[in-house]
């Protein structure tokens, strides 16, 4: 009964918000930039006819120093924000954060977003058509890591005819591109936030990748990569998303939001199916996770961050690797975050300010843990906003 | 400007003199910076090169407000992330008092910049002998607005009690500056009872 009084209520709002959106809504659309010469890999390959799929919001100004390049994680694409199209029902996955007159605005920022290489929503990835035998790479697809993910980026900001931005910003996976870009291209950014992020990845990360695969592996529709679109590893996949899911969660948040609540049902059924509500969470997570993301791209990516470590070129010395670092940094983490804990940004923090670098850091105070990323708007977007703000100004400066 | 700034007790003259002490250029750390407005003007003013330690969020989100870098920590916490000499000068303006080793603390600030300014609350000022000889209280005065129960302010020391603690420590004290209340001329001759507040300018 509840549910249908709300269902009422949702139609007429959404109803009048439609009419009134109508106006505002703010459009996106994605685009393509073909690579014109192979892009040189980590593990010693080469990838050739490299399509990378990107968004822009806002226009870049005369002197090209307004570019804000975001970088997604895991499961995000270039889709950042706005909609494709009016009639879309959800906008991109941080549309609370950029878009006009949001705290990354876009009537004053040009910014980017584009699909990591390896993924599976548009740029260049394990579904892509070999050029070489003419069939999908599926697994045969080299090993990428996040220094390639990254190198792919600098070429297209290259080819949107940028040579320094004004900053790199990104969360989780995101916030590793940035640290990246940070190490391997100084003189690229004017500042760089990375969030909710970690220098490597640590053995406790490694394992919850290893723990996915392994359920995608175990589902026979694998077939060692070699699946068809009409009898892919669901399950499997959907397996990975959940046990990735409650890594994003915290116990405080689960317990808020589930509690032991029960889903549809007053009792116990003394069965297996799911009786509570945390666990029909999880189902629904998973099955919406397999409609949009390809098992294959999710052995790549998921590789990609475990073989992350900046490193890796300075043997384990982290004050080292941000010796050549010249952009400001906006360290942010969030105290419930145990996938990617705060002591991991103020390792980071630490290492930067070794090398005399201009470093700001913040511990959000958040229940939400590793998801707090996309969902302390308020207090990050903020922050981030102010930073763009005075970055901008010391950049016009120059 | 405000004619009755001198005598005005709410202004931070600390903050006047440490400011004095700043080269064009400096790097300078601020540990317990609030709201960083104090090295916001230090940036724009002196043309330094600023940087804020606070453990409050609120504070640290107004400090990125301000355009000031802050870092967040705990000055109860290890600094020893903080190279040697790494700063011109280090500030503690009235925040040793809130510390829960301040010993250590100056110490720290001492390793960490070139010189270190701590502005030091007096516990040794004539009001506050007076209102615990006669009326038997703990001071309280507009520098101690708190009740003793739920100050923040752990560690109060005289003046006579911070000297002492730096030639213990074998901090060199190169500047004493301290601000009168309302008796300029007997605060010279004897700071120890009249200064409401003192600046020191430490080396380590």
């Amino acid at each position: 009964m509840l549910y249908y009084t709300f269902g009422i209520l949702n139609i007429r709002g959404d109803k009048i918000e439609t009419e009134q959106n109508n106006k505002e809504v703010f459009i996106t659309q994605p685009r393509d930039f073909r690579m014109d010469s192979p892009l040189p890999l980590d593990c010693g390959r080469e990838l050739k006819e490299v399509n990378i799929r990107y968004e822009t919001a806002g226009t870049l100004n005369a002197d090209r120093s307004n570019a804000v390049l975001v970088t997604h994680a895991l499961s995000g694409d270039a889709h950042v924000c706005g909609r494709h199209t009016p009639e879309d029902k959800k906008p991109g996955w941080w549309d609370e954060m950029i878009g006009p007159d949001r705290p990354v605005d876009t009537n004053k920022y040009f910014v980017i977003c584009s699909n990591v290489i390896g993924g599976c929503s548009g740029s260049t990835g394990p579904q892509s058509i070999d050029p070489d035998t003419g069939k999908p790479y599926n697994m045969s697809f080299p090993v990428i890591t996040v220094a390639d993910m990254v190198r792919a980026q600098k070429r297209l900001v290259e080819h949107l005819g940028i040579t320094k931005l004004l900053a790199v910003l990104g969360g989780s996976m995101g916030g590793m591109q940035v640290l990246q870009w940070a190490v391997d291209y100084p003189e690229a950014m004017e500042c760089f936030i990375p969030i909710a992020t970690a220098s490597c990845f640590t053995p406790q990360n490694i394992a919850f990748d290893w723990v996915a695969r392994e359920a995608i592996k175990a589902d026979p529709n694998w077939n060692n990569g070699n699946y068809t679109p009409d009898a892919s590893p669901d399950h499997g996949l959907a397996a990975a998303r959940m046990l990735a899911h409650i890594t994003y969660l915290s116990e405080e948040s689960m317990g808020r939001k589930f509690g032991r609540a029960l889903q549809n049902k007053s009792e116990l059924d003394f069965a297996f199916n799911y009786d509570f509500a945390v666990e029909s969470y999880l189902q629904y997570q998973g099955q919406r996770f397999v409609e949009r993301f390809d098992a294959n791209s999710y052995f790549y990516i998921t590789r990609a961050t475990d073989y992350f470590d900046v490193t890796a070129k300075t043997d384990g010395d982290l004050v080292k690797a941000f010796s050549q670092v010249k952009a400001a940094a906006l360290v942010v983490a969030f105290s419930s975050d145990w996938l990617f804990p705060p002591e991991q940004s103020r390792k980071i923090v630490d290492a930067l300010l070794q090398n005399g670098s201009e470093v700001s850091f913040c511990e959000i105070k958040s229940g939400y843990g590793h998801d707090a990323f996309l969902l302390e708007v308020d207090t990050l977007g903020r922050m981030i906003k102010d930073f763009l703000h005075y970055h901008q100004e010391g950049y016009c400066h120059e | 400007m405000n004619k009755r700034q001198f005598l005005d007790p709410q202004r931070r003259h600390d903050l006047d003199i440490i400011a004095d002490a700043v080269n064009p250029g400096d790097r300078v750390l601020d540990l317990g910076c609030g709201d960083g407005i104090f090295l916001r003007e230090l940036k724009e003013k002196r043309k330094a090169r600023v940087l804020g330690v606070e453990i409050d969020q609120d504070s640290i989100v107004r400090c990125i407000g301000n355009g000031v870098p802050v870092i967040q920590r705990d000055l109860n916490g290890d600094l020893g992330f903080f190279p040697d000499k790494s700063f011109d000068l280090a500030v503690l303006s009235h925040t040793l008092q809130e510390t829960s080793r301040p010993d250590l603390l100056l110490r720290s600030i001492v390793r960490i910049g070139k010189r270190a300014a701590v502005s030091v609350i007096n516990f040794g000022h004539w009001r506050c002998r007076t209102q615990v000889m006669f009326r038997g209280r703990m001071p309280r005065s507009t520098q101690m607005p708190f009740q003793w129960y739920d100050t923040p302010n752990i560690h109060f020391c005289t003046l006579r009690d911070f000297r002492e603690l730096c030639a213990r420590l074998n901090i060199k004290i190169v500047e004493e500056r301290p601000i009168p209340g309302r008796f300029p001329r007997l605060t010279k001759l004897f700071p120890n009872a009249f200064a409401t507040v003192c600046v020191f300018i430490l080396e380590g």
